[in-house]
Parts: structure tokens; sequence; C-alpha cells
């Protein structure tokens, strides 16, 4: 075992490493699979134990949720303790899960840098946001309820990044799109609630289908679905076509469940589910499980430019689409939810960029799991003290009424537009350069990506500052209270503002802290491999020059129309282009007319079909049964002598046949 | 004669036993019809164990008897609750069967 | 002895012509009886007719060597079977159902036909059977309750104990098929003497008639302590039959009696002033 290991190490550093798996018999990483069963356990006794556990429940969860961190951060310890080159282990957790003809498959936990990477985010960012909910959700009768469903999440999520084959993993990703569902519709007594939360769930359907159309492919093709003989299986005597299919598959799979285009309509609704919902699930950890996916997958893609190339137009399209919705949004939810889109979109195009990607669409993934985490806190504790508004419109001048959410904030406006030092400078950063990397036959491909993720930059630098100018500066644009009285905006409790505070830590430091001395590419590459140091057509320095002065325009710009300047309650027709931004640029529209319609035409005709062939079928038999049936019942009098009778005639011709066939 | 003569005067019992529950409404007669295709079995058992020499012929016919004498206690008392009820002891006056 | 040689069998398997006497005195019996049993009007008269035959087949059971079996059968089915026919004909009386004209159409015409057709063809089952027959030896006849016991407490011991559980049944069914589910409460003597009261009926019997007192028969009241007639003590039938006798008369028949040298003479009976005297009078 250990001289292969050494053999892999020593390939040219150019070719992705096989990872070469080694099962865990024995040691303190054993204790892995109490990372799901904690937190499923937990959730378990408060959805079965029901009111009783109202008093306690969500320091339960809190419990849970931080004990499973804990239990991530010894695995990660002891696996820090081991030699590169021994740092993929799978805990076996069944020896025959299916064995079902030539299929089988056993089920793991595969622990890994890339894994741990993600049982690290989501514990801590997790945990952060237990501890939140416990004061933002402290008014809500089904505080409880909310927990379980949070521990749920957490234990799902973790599944699917643990998992060591794609159906392990598809179980958790039906987990975390089962709890996102509920949470969306958390209240689901208000019916727009609830229909955003159905219409989350079909959408992300639609990719789960795209999953098992994968897994399907990968059956036929590598006779199993684990990821050691996927992953190991491709070899150049597998056909393109079936390659491309696959990796297409599960694009389609990362776009429902990341709200990657054409898929993406369903983000923007999502926010109807509590905030530290919008944080968890639909910020820092379930939206990422797409690009989770492809990196999981990198041999595939690596070994598919096709595919490939669709998911760098996939991230593109997304990266600009969610920055041009994210503009035009006054709902502060909805435009942290474009922007979350649009930086999904930047993690998408890294990862189909191939090696020369992986590790920092992960990068950005963790940073940006910290950020968005803590800016979406902050716009909860802004909703705290503004009478659950969500119009910005109806913020301005906030900062000096809440201060640190204020400066929590701002750290997280500071990285995602990837200001130095804030660590989505460094993250961002190795993207735009990973964009601009030359492509070998076709050199349009640096200049329109890279270009395009520049573009990027700059509006997200835009409309974020809009974002942050409208809500914390400019003058106060307050409306009345539900009930009548006077806006009176206060700072949140600090249940609420220490989780703010930590993420604003993370967001301030965590990206210099991984990028200095390629600390997180160098954990990565027992994974992923040795990324390829390739130059981009424009020189690095010049690049970030012009990067930074793009992102200073677009905050200047920002400055002058929402901070400088007045700022109107009632939101102006705008140009064609922001009515267009403001209604998700008619992606639903497209949606109803493409898909909705064409499909509701079709159920209407199969009904009719239903009713006039199938039912008409069934109908008829149904009638002419009736009909013997009226015949047949005259001879039913209900006279025991008449049914003796027509016994005894019976007897006497059996008798009789009897009789006859002897002779 | 030979023992072919019981066996007839059996099969002739037992046609009059079934011909009078076709019949007869009153339900007690009817019962005595049944005990009579019963006693015209019971005639042809005996008959046979004399024919093959085989007294298992006769436990057969005590078997007989013995479930008949369950039947008639059943019987009779399932009459005796219906005329409690319907006031009437004629098999055509119970036809729920119909509805 | 001749006992065996009844049923002892020929080389051609004929029967003793003892015997065939015997089945062509009992047979033309039993066939009537069927017969009778379709068409006499009384139930009483049917049972008869199948206790007739009954006992002919015992008699024909044991003509065939089948001694236990004809006892058992004169003991089960005329003895029991049969009077509890007699019993339910007791309880249920007679009724319409009696009748024998036809209710269901053509009934009786495919009852005949599938009667006449049933016999046709088991009776050529019968003939066309060819067997040799056997017999019992002399020994087996004189000893056919232990052979049957034999079986019966050998092969057949399971199916015994399961006859008879099912006999336990059968009776345990009879109960709860008759049992009667009372309605009511039970009214008993407390019962009836609560509603008495709380009706404010007299508590007391009821005063006797005037037997012995002042004449002696039934239907002369006897006299309250006001001296007036008590209507209540004369018994209610003969008061509903009008049967009572007239006071007024009997008051004159009375003073006829006591004409000449009584203390109380002339004075009327029951309209006495001074009840003390009329119960004085009474008395004597």
């Amino acid at each position: 075992m250990h001289t292969l290991t050494a053999l892999v190490a020593s390939l040219p550093s150019d070719t992705t490493i096989t990872p070469v798996t080694e099962t865990v018999q024995a040691g303190v990483l054993l204790v892995a699979p109490l990372l799901i069963g904690i937190p499923l356990l937990s959730a378990a006794v408060l959805l079965l134990l029901g009111r009783r556990t109202d008093r306690w429940g969500h320091w339960l969860g809190v419990l849970a949720s931080s004990a499973a961190f804990v239990v991530g951060a010894t695995v990660f310890v002891k696996m820090l303790q081991r030699p590169e080159g021994s740092r993929v282990l799978d805990v076996n957790l069944t020896h025959h899960w299916i064995d079902a003809g030539a299929f089988h498959l056993n089920a793991g936990m595969r622990l890994d840098p890339l894994s741990l990477t993600f049982v690290l985010l989501v514990t801590f960012v997790g945990t952060l946001i237990h501890i939140y909910a416990v004061a933002y959700m402290e008014h809500d009768a089904d505080r409880r309820r909310f927990f379980a469903y949070l521990n749920l999440f957490i234990a799902a999520m973790l599944t699917l990044v643990l998992a060591n084959s794609y159906l392990l993993l598809f179980f958790g990703w039906e987990g975390v799109g089962l709890a996102s569902y509920l949470l969306i519709g958390f209240w689901n007594y208000r019916l727009d609630y609830a229909v955003a939360a159905k219409k989350a769930f079909v959408a992300n359907r639609i990719g789960d289908l795209g999953l098992i159309i994968a897994m399907g492919l990968m059956f036929a093709t590598f006779g199993s679905v684990s990821f050691d003989s996927v992953l190991n299986g491709v070899s150049g005597t597998t056909s393109q076509a079936t390659l491309n299919g696959i990796a297409i598959m599960l694009l389609l799979a990362a776009c429902g469940k990341s709200a990657q285009f054409p898929l993406q309509s369903w983000l923007g609704d999502a926010m109807a589910g509590p905030t530290p919902v919008s944080a968890l699930i639909h910020a820092a950890t379930m939206v990422t499980a797409g690009v989770y996916l492809i990196v999981r997958s990198a041999p595939l893609f690596n070994a598919a430019p096709d595919a490939q190339l669709v998911v760098v137009c996939v991230g593109a399209i997304t990266l600009l689409f969610g920055a041009i919705v994210g503009c035009a949004k006054d709902d502060i939810k909805k435009a942290l939810a474009a922007s979350t889109m649009s930086q999904i979109g930047y993690m998408v195009l890294a990862a189909g960029l191939g090696p020369v990607g992986y590790a920092f669409a992960i990068f950005h993934l963790i940073t940006h799991g910290f950020f968005k985490a803590g800016m979406f806190l902050g716009a909860g504790s802004v909703m705290h003290g503004m009478d659950d508004q969500v119009n910005m419109r109806h913020f301005g001048a906030l900062a000096r009424y809440m201060k640190i959410t204020y400066i929590t904030f701002g750290c997280g406006w500071l990285a995602i537009m990837g200001v130095p030092p804030f660590s989505g400078f460094f993250s961002k950063d190795h993207i735009i350069e990973a964009a601009f990397v030359p492509v070998e036959g076709a050199p349009w491909r640096a200049w329109v990506f890279g270009s395009v993720a520049l573009l990027g930059a700059a509006i997200t630098a835009f409309y974020m500052s809009r974002l942050f100018f409208m809500t914390f500066e400019g003058e106060k644009r307050w409306t009345t209270r539900t009930d009548g009285e006077q806006q009176h905006p206060h700072e949140s409790p600090r249940l609420m503002t220490w989780p703010m505070i930590v993420l604003a830590v993370g967001s301030f430091g965590l990206g210099w802290y991984l990028n200095a001395g390629s600390k997180f590419v160098d954990w990565l590459t027992p994974v992923l491999g040795t990324p390829i140091e390739d130059d981009p057509v424009i020189p690095a320095l010049p690049l970030k020059i012009v990067t930074l002065a793009l992102v200073a325009v677009g905050i200047v710009i920002a400055y002058r129309r929402y901070a400088a300047s007045h700022v109107p309650v009632v939101p102006p027709v705008g140009t064609s282009l922001t009515r267009a931004a403001r209604v998700d640029l008619y992606q639903d529209v497209v949606n109803d007319v493409v898909l909705v319609e064409p499909g509701q035409a079709l159920t209407r005709s199969l009904v009719y079909v239903d009713r006039t062939a199938i039912d008409g079928t069934v109908t008829s038999v149904g009638r002419s049964t009736v009909g013997l049936g009226g015949l047949a019942r005259r001879v039913q009098t209900g006279y025991v002598r008449s049914y003796a009778a027509s016994m005894l005639l019976g007897l006497v011709v059996l008798v009789l046949v009897v009789l006859v066939i002897q002779k | 004669m030979s023992l072919s003569h019981y066996l007839v005067l059996a099969a002739i019992l037992f046609s009059l036993g079934a011909t009078t529950v076709l019949l007869r409404r009153n339900a007690i007669i009817v019962f005595m019809g049944v005990e009579l295709m019963l006693n015209a079995t019971n005639l042809t058992l005996v008959t046979f164990s004399r024919i093959h020499g085989d007294l298992t012929g006769q436990v057969m016919a005590f078997f007989v008897m013995v479930v008949a004498a369950a039947e008639v206690v059943v019987g009779l008392s399932i009459i005796v609750a219906i005329f409690r009820t319907r006031r009437s002891a004629s098999v055509d006056d119970v036809n729920l069967l119909k509805n | 002895m001749s006992a065996a040689l009844l049923h002892a069998l020929s080389e051609t398997g004929q029967t003793s012509s003892g015997e065939a006497v015997l089945f062509w005195f009992l047979a033309p019996v039993m066939v009537l009886a069927g017969i009778g049993l379709l068409v006499v009007k009384k139930a009483v008269h049917a049972a008869l007719l199948v206790i007739t035959i009954m006992i002919s087949l015992a008699i024909l059971y044991i003509a065939q060597g089948a001694v236990f079996l004809g006892m058992v059968q004169v003991v089960v089915y005329t003895g029991a079977v049969m009077m509890l026919f007699l019993f339910v004909l007791m309880l249920v009386g007679v009724d319409g159902s009696d009748s024998l004209v036809e209710t269901i159409r053509a009934q009786r015409w495919i009852a005949l036909i599938a009667g006449i057709g049933l016999a046709a063809v088991l009776v050529g089952v019968v003939v066309t059977a060819v067997y040799d027959a056997q017999g019992f030896s002399p020994e087996a006849v004189d000893n056919n309750p232990q052979g049957i016991a034999e079986i019966l407490f050998g092969q057949y011991v399971f199916a015994f104990e399961a006859v008879g559980a099912l006999l336990v049944t059968a009776a345990l069914g009879a109960l709860v098929l008759t049992h009667r589910q009372r309605l009511t409460p039970k009214v008993g003597q407390r019962e009836r003497a609560d509603a008495r009261v709380a009706a404010g009926a007299t508590l007391t019997p009821l005063p006797a008639p005037g037997v012995y007192a002042r004449h002696n028969a039934m239907d002369v009241p006897a006299l309250g302590p006001d001296g007036r007639p008590l209507e209540s003590s004369v018994p209610r039938v003969l008061r509903i039959r009008g049967q009572e006798a007239d006071a007024e008369e009997f008051a004159a028949r009375i003073d006829r009696v006591l004409a000449g040298g009584s203390v109380v003479a002339g004075k009327q009976f029951g309209t006495s002033d001074d009840p003390e005297a009329a119960a004085t009078e009474d008395n004597q």
C-alpha cells in the first residue's frame, strides 16, 4: 500500500493524482460516523418527543451541532498528523449495503481533505447559526421544530459530503433537499412561502433527475457507483460521449442544487425561509453542494473537455445573471440571494476550468461561506431591529443604531468585493487569474471567461455597495412599524451578535491565513492533485490592479447614487434592464412558457386520452359486467330452496357425466 | 337377493330426502329430509362395510351419526331463534340472501 | 347361532332368504314412508314417518351384522334426535308453512325432476358397480362392538376426540343461539312492593268476603267498620261477571231470616247511623 502511495505521489505534477483509498480499521478516526449520528439523533429526539422538548429543544440542537463540530475537528487534527500521501481514508459503515445481482455497494464514509473541509465549514458555520437562531427564533412558537430541521439538515449535509459513493451522496443530497423544503416552508401558513418551498422542491427535483441518470450511466459504464470504481475507472478507452453524458448530467444536478442557470429561479423565492436558514442553507452550505459534486467528480470532468466547457459557460452566465439581478433588487435578502447565485457562478466557473481551478473553487466556497453567512446574519439582525422589514428603500442610516451589525456586515461587504486584505480578495483573485489562463486550441476562452469574471467583480462591487449604502448610510427612510409605532432600530442581543463577530473575523482573516504559503491548496492536493501553475494571458500584477480599479469604480458609483444622494422610497421606473432584473430577467416567465405551459398542455391531453380511451374501455367492460350481472340476478331469488334445487341439478349432471365417462 | 338391493334402497331414500328439502317449506320437515339423506348414506356405509368385510365403514357411519347429532342441535336452535324473531318456520320467509 | 346364519352370504354373494324376506318387507315400508314425507300435511306426521324409516334402518343394520350401529341408531336417532324434533315442533307450533301449496314458480317440477334424476343416476351407478361381496364371519358379527371399539379407539382416536369436542361446541352453540337477552330489568317481589307503595294502593291484603261472618257465599260483600258493604271484598272475577249479591236484596233477606225475636229487627242493613251497633250486630 505504502509503495503504491509513494508511486502515486511521484507521478508528474501536472496530472491529477488518482486517489488511493485506505480503509480505516481502528483508531480515533472511527468516531467519524458520530458526525452524522449526533445531529440525526437530535433531530429524531426533537421531532419524536414533540412539544415536551419545547423548553430545552433549541439548546439540544445547538449541542448536537457543536458536538458534530468537535468530532469534525478531532478527525481534522488526526488527519493533519498523517503523512500527506495517506490522507484519503474510508470508514466502512456496512459491508453489504446493497447486493443486487452484479451491483454491489457498501456504505462508507470518505474522509479526505476535501470532505473534511466541508465538514468543518458545515459544522462550524452551522453551530454559529444555531446559536444565532436561538435568539432570532425566540418568539416563534415552533422554535423546537426549527432546530429539529436544522439538525436534520446538518446530518444530511454531512452525509452528502462524507459519502464514498454517488448513491450515498444522493441520499444526503435528497436529505438536504428535504430539509431545505421544510425550512423554506417553515412559515407555511403563508401561501406564498409554501409556494416558494414547492418551487424549490420541484426545481431541485430536476437536478435530482440528472444525478439519477448520471448514476445509471455510471453503473452501465463502470458497473458501480462508488467513487473509487468510477473515478479510478475513467480511462482513455471510455467513450467520450458517455463521459460527456455523465458529466452533463452531474452538471444538471449541480445546477439544480446550486441554483445555476437555467435552474436558478428557486433561490430568490427560497428567502421565504427564516433568515438563519438563508444564511446556512441558501448561502453557506447546501447551495455549494453542486460545486462539491463537480470537484468531487474531477477525474470525470477532466476526461470530458466538452462538458467542462459547458460547466464554464453555465458558471459565467450565472455569474453575470446573478450580478445583474442583484443590482435591481430592493429586498435585502433577495439581493443577497442574487449575489449568492453570482458567487457560486464564480465557483462553478473555476471548477469548470479543470485542475487549474478546482482548489480555488473550494477556496472561494470556504471564504464565501463565511462572509455570506455573516452578511445574511447581519441582514437578519437588521430585520430584527427594523420590525422584519426587508425593503432597503425603507432603511438608511442604520450604521449609528446598530454598530456591531454595521461593522460585521462591513467586513462581509469588503470581503465579497475582494478588497485586500479581506478573505474574498485572495479567493476571487485566484479565480479571475485562472479564468485568464489560456486553453490550448481555444485562445478565445481565456479572454471571454476572464473578461466575464472581471466584469462580474465590478458589478459585484456596485450592487454590494448599493446594498450596504442603502441599508447603513444615507438619510433615514424609515416607515412606521406594523403596529403603527415609530421604528426604533436597536442592536440585536448578544446571542446574535457573537456569531456575526466570529464570522466577520473569518471574513477578515481566513483568506489571508489559508492563502499564506498556499496552505489550502496544499491541503487539498491529496484529492485534487497539484494545481497547474500557468501564466494568465495578462500578467498577474496588472490583472490585480485592473480588478481593484474596477471594484473601486463600482464602489464610487454606488456611493454617489445611494449614499451621497437621495434614494427614492418608491422605486423609480428605471430602464428596461432594471425592470427585467427586478423580475429575475423574466426567468419565471421563460420557465412558464418553455416548461410549465407545454407540460400542462401535455398533462391535459393525457388526461383527455385517459378519460376517453382508457377509462372508456374500462367503463365499457364494467357496464357489460353490470349487464351480465343483471341477467344473473334473476336467478338470485333469495329462496334457499331454489339454490338447493340448482345444487341438486348440478349434482345430477356431475354424476351423469361420471357415469357416462366410466362407460 | 344381492347386497346391491341395499344400495338401491339407500339411493332411493337419499333422493326422497333431497326432494323433501326442495319441496317442503316447513323448516323442520326440510331438516327431516336432511336427516333422511344422512341416514341413507349410513345405510350405504354399512352395506359397503359388509361387502368389504371391514368394520371401518361402520365406524364411519358412527361418526356420521355423531356429527349429525351435533348438526341437529345447532340447526334446530337456529330454527327456534329464527322463529322467535319472525314468528314463522317457513324457509321461504328467510330470503335475506336476495337483499 | 341363528343370527350368524342370518348374516351369512352364499358363494355368489347372495343373502340368506330370511334376510331377503326381511328386506322385501321393510324396503317398501321405508319407501312409502319416504314418499309420505313429501305429501303429509302435518309436521308431526312427517316426524312419525321419519321415525318409521329410522327404526327400519336400525333393523336392516342389525340384519347386516352391524349390531352396535343398529342399537346406536335406535338410541341416537329415534331416541334423541327425533325427540328433539318433536320438542321443537311443540315450541314452534302449526303455521302456514305446513301448507303444501307451492309458492315458488316451477319449483315443484324442478324438484321432482331433480329427485327422480338423482335416484336414476344413483341407481345407475349402483347397479353397474361390480364387486366381490366378502361378508362377515359369524365371530366378527358376535364381536361386532369390540371390533368397532378397536378401530374407534385405535386408528380413529383423535377423530373421536375431535368429534367429542364438536358435540360440546354444538351444545354450547345451541345454548347461545336460544339464549334470550333480558331487555327489561327483572321485576321481583321487592320491586312490586315498591311500585305499590309509590302508586298509593292498598298495602294490606284486600278484605275477605262476608263468608261465615254474614253468609256462607263468596258473593256477599263484607261490612266495613262503618257498617257499609265493602265492594273490594268480593272476588274480582265475580264482580266482573256481575254475580255479586245485591246489597239491598240481601239486606231484605236477612231481615226475613231474623224476623221475630231479633233485637235489631227492622233495622235496615247498611243504613245504620251507628257503626258500633252495626258491628255488634255482625259479630253476633
